[in-house]
């Protein structure tokens, strides 16, 4: 069967087309490096993403953290690791590369902070 | 009012301001000061949390505050001097600088002034969209701003006019919050954003994508009750009968970003009506000499990693010029119709140089050429190109002939 997929790796998208026998890559033809290859294999077995969201900051100079995973999750637990992060409330200083949850959800992917946010001036 | 006089002034504390800062640094300039009109620095990346940034600047994919960070971190390191919550509100073109903060007027004279100003949202007033006036229409930038810095949710069931790459993340970004968003409309035939953000924002959670289809209505009171859309012709022109309403709270507009260059009309340098931003030469220098640009303002990148490059390429530039030795620039870049711009638009014949540019329209296998009178320059083959993607070419000096302009064409192999 052959199958289209867009490699989301990196900014150059590349369009790839792709020959599966029983759920199996065989062929694939289109992209630029094999991180591609990687790519649609994974998309095969179990697709996975990663997510940016921010979590609340109380006393802050902003009422919000911006962070992301540090490692790729199944794409069909995203809203299971969004309600677990939406449960998580800071207080200020926070700073980026600090660990707001280690392991979420026993998924061998933390949740880090990606910005520093100070105390609020008072 | 206070008169100080730098070596180099820039004007925006993004990631090209920020990157011109450590380069001119880099490159023995001491005396530099930058001019920041929010609190913190950084720009639009402080909003921008989605991850993706960075793979071709630092081999590795970071989040857009992450991404800023790197070069606060090393202008903070290096000590470069920037003053921020301050707005420049006027550049004359023998470079005096005039800035408006809470502690008052202040005027710079600069040796050399560098622009990175960055771009700025098109809205619906830009669109022309007819119907009422009610709240919840937001352009996609403002709606991650309040959502990503503020804490203010928008709406709770969202249409998005446009399928550039903001409007996409922030389909994702609102999805991923609660929101209902109910379609993506696009009024091109093709997506206007990286086919990336199509497959991991759209895709993903099934959010679907109506090509060749607009706005025609907007409708509700004091809240935004739903939109009429309609399915456009060749032309772009909305097809009578083809009427539908989706109900929704919140539209989100995500068509098109203009740089940002009322400061540069100001110092008198011409704008490419193709770009919006100012005709450079191969130095990056506007027409208004000792005044340069780069990134956003200069013209709208898809990737911010090549906003860092350029401007760093423009403070190599800026140390020529302070030293007295930029050469003139007197070969015109061209371009046929399959075209949209290039920058830099003029050259001067005496180096290697690098064209960025951007097709017209999607196009299949291609070849980009390079043309100075019936003289096939260079040649560059792309499996695809769309607007969407900025390409680039590199001209090779030796091959040019005369001073007569160069041509750039893309053909379907």
């Amino acid at each position: 069967m052959l199958r289209e997929f867009t490699c989301i790796c990196c900014p150059n998208g590349c369009t790839m087309e792709a020959v599966v026998e029983d759920g199996v890559l065989t062929k694939i033809a289109g992209n630029l490096c094999k991180r591609g290859r990687t790519y649609v294999e994974q998309e095969l077995i179990a697709p996975t993403r990663t997510i940016s969201t921010s979590v609340r900051v109380d006393d802050g100079e902003l009422p919000l953290v911006s962070v992301r995973l540090t490692a790729p999750i199944p794409r069909e637990r995203i809203f299971d690791a969004m309600a677990e992060i939406r449960k998580q409330r800071l207080t200020a200083p926070v700073v980026t590369g600090q660990v707001i949850i280690k392991d979420v959800l026993g998924m061998q992917s933390d949740v880090i902070a990606t910005k520093t946010v100070r105390k609020a001036e008072p | 009012m206070e008169m100080i006089r730098k070596r180099v002034v820039i004007i925006g504390g993004g990631p090209g301001g920020l990157a011109a800062a450590c380069e001119l640094h880099r490159k023995g300039i001491r005396d530099i000061l930058v001019l920041e009109r929010e609190h913190q620095l950084g720009g639009i990346l402080r909003q921008c949390i989605h991850d993706g940034f960075g793979l071709t600047r630092f081999g590795q994919t970071l989040s857009g505050p992450e991404y800023a960070d790197r070069f606060i971190d090393e202008v903070k390191k290096l000590g470069i001097e920037c003053i921020t919550d301050t707005t420049v509100i006027d550049i004359t073109p023998d470079r005096v600088i005039t800035s408006a903060s809470a502690s008052g007027l202040l005027q710079i004279s600069a040796d050399a002034i560098v622009l990175t100003m960055g771009c700025r949202e098109r809205t619906r007033g830009a669109l022309s969209i007819p119907g009422n006036r009610p709240a919840g229409v937001y352009t996609a930038g403002v709606a991650q701003a309040y959502i990503n810095l503020k804490n203010i949710m928008v709406g709770r069931k969202a249409v998005i006019l446009g399928s550039g790459d903001i409007g996409m993340i922030m389909a994702r970004r609102l999805t991923l919050e609660g929101v209902k968003v109910v379609a993506v409309f696009e009024i091109m035939p093709y997506p206007s954003g990286l086919p990336r953000n199509v497959e991991q924002c759209l895709n993903d959670y099934g959010i679907p994508l109506y090509l060749s289809h607009t706005v025609t209505s907007i409708n509700g009171k004091s809240r935004l009750e739903s939109v009429t859309v309609s399915e456009v012709d060749a032309s772009l022109k909305p097809i009578p009968g083809t009427e539908k309403e989706y109900e929704c709270d919140t539209l989100i507009l995500s068509v098109g970003l203009i740089p940002e260059n009322e400061l540069s009309l100001k110092a008198g340098i011409e704008l490419d009506p193709r770009t919006r931003g100012p005709v450079v030469d191969e130095d990056y220098q506007t027409t208004t000499p000792g005044i340069f640009a780069a990134g956003n303002v200069l013209h709208v990148h898809d990737l911010v990693d090549f906003v860092s490059l350029e401007a760093e390429n423009l403070a190599r530039a800026v140390v020529a010029y302070l030293d007295g030795s930029l050469p003139s620039c007197g070969i015109t870049i061209e371009t046929d119709s399959s075209i949209g711009y290039t920058v830099p638009q003029h050259i001067s014949g005496e180096k290697d140089i690098t064209l960025s540019l951007r097709v017209r329209r999607p196009m299949k296998p291609c070849t980009l050429e390079l043309w100075q009178d019936s003289k096939l320059l260079a040649t560059k083959t792309l499996r695809k190109a769309i607007p969407a993607e900025m390409e680039q070419i590199t001209l090779p000096v030796g091959q040019l002939v005369n001073t007569n302009s160069v041509k750039v064409v893309a053909r379907n192999a």
